[in-house]
């Protein structure tokens, strides 16, 4: 029942130009630029206001920061995947991530900010990889550190048969436009539908979805 | 008449020269890009140092070795060098790190992450510029500039006016992934 996502993100390879899912920028760097509406709205329904601030779960890349800072938004930057990395690896991350002692220090480490400091976050598809309770804890956090009126951009893979999804590192390439490059393949600790997306984020104001061509879900959470 | 002059040679087709034979080149040395040299006029702290307290400089440092409290370089550049750990705050016109800074960096001028540092803590900077592969975790303020009254002479220690289509003062250099084909 389960298959690997790999098949479906290898048929975009650097010669398939018409391919509909993300487009090989350098062959050498193995990046691939694929367009976002997400972004887009995420940018757009943020504004043109400076001093807001913005976190991203990405890691600090220059495309990113650069995209950012120069709109006059001030950036939180933190490697998300890595933290769980850090925190959980290297065995069983989902098995890890119930042990209630090592989820507490994670939330302390990484989410250590005072309510309401965000105006956007940036959480590309990390979701995907908590597991419950640990993914409502820190759904809870996020809702308490980002504005009320503030938006998220999350990301969920919208075929829910995949065993193993490709864990990519989001850059921001221009306004509508994400470079990814491939971190590792991995397995979700869940897959959401969108009656499961709608009730994860049910705290929030309300939710828009854009299905892109690469079977992914994004979704801007407006808090 | 018509003599043949004695340096003219009869036209043939031409000939190859002979290949030289190949020489293997000499084995490069191992490569350390992450460690630069320490320019002269330098002030350095070597790597089997460590210092607790108070560090204020009035020319260039290089830091290599652990130190623990505050850096403060107003008017100059700091490098932390690829052995340097810093436990410190750090307030320069330039930083460049190699090493690890847990601390908040104040960089006038600009800060320059290179790819195997780690820089966790809160930075505020004219420009920054950040290798793939550095780690780095915090926050990042870029200050702007104040703009300059019109007509007012530009004083000398200035820095040069931006190259026509460079970004802005608070703006950072580009690193998009090399030769983009889309």
């Amino acid at each position: 029942m389960f298959r690997d996502r790999a098949k479906s993100v290898s048929r975009h390879g650097p010669d398939s130009q018409s391919a509909p899912g993300p487009q090989p920028v350098s062959a050498s760097a193995e990046v691939y630029a694929r367009h976002s509406h997400g972004l887009e709205e995420f940018f757009r329904a943020l504004g043109p206001g400076a001093g807001l601030c913005v976190l991203d779960w990405a890691g600090a890349s220059q495309a990113s920061i650069s995209f950012i800072t120069e709109r006059g938004f001030r950036l939180y930057s933190e490697d998300f995947y890595q933290l769980l990395e850090t925190h959980f690896g290297p065995d069983d991350w989902y098995a890890a991530q119930q042990d209630q002692a090592r989820a507490a220090r994670f939330l302390e480490q990484t989410l250590p900010f005072p309510p309401a400091s965000f105006d956007g976050a940036l959480l590309w598809d990390m979701l995907e990889y908590l597991a419950s309770p640990l993914l409502e804890a820190v759904l809870a956090r996020l809702y308490q550190i980002v504005k009320r009126g503030g938006y998220m951009l999350a990301i969920f893979h919208a075929d829910e048969r995949v065993e193993r999804a490709p864990v990519y590192r989001y850059r921001i390439g221009g306004p509508d436009t994400l470079w990814l490059s491939l971190r590792e393949m991995r397995r979700p600790a869940q897959l959401f539908n969108n009656r499961a997306i709608e009730k994860l984020f049910r705290e929030a104001h309300s939710l828009k979805f854009f299905l892109t061509r690469d079977h992914l879900r994004e979704v801007i959470v407006r808090r | 008449m018509w003599k043949r002059r004695e340096d003219e040679t009869p036209s043939r087709p031409p000939v190859p020269p002979a290949p030289e034979p190949v020489r293997e080149p000499a084995p490069a040395p191992p490569a350390r890009p992450s460690e630069p040299e320490i320019p002269r006029g330098v002030a350095a702290i070597g790597k089997s140092v460590k210092i607790k307290g108070q560090i204020f400089s009035r020319e260039d440092l290089y830091l290599d070795g652990e130190i623990e409290g505050t850096v403060e370089v107003p008017e100059n550049r700091v490098t932390i060098g690829p052995h340097g750990r810093l436990q410190a705050s750090v307030k320069a016109r330039e930083v460049v790190v190699l090493g690890t800074v847990n601390g908040n960096v104040e960089a006038s001028e600009k800060i320059d992450i290179r790819k195997e540092a780690r820089l966790v803590g809160d930075i505020k900077t004219g420009r920054i510029v950040i290798e793939d592969g550095a780690y780095f975790k915090g926050s990042i303020d870029i200050v702007r500039e104040a703009p300059k009254p019109q007509g007012a002479q530009p004083a000398r220690t200035a820095p040069p006016p931006a190259q026509p289509g460079a970004p802005g003062p608070q703006a950072t250099s580009p690193a998009p992934p090399a030769d983009p084909k889309r």
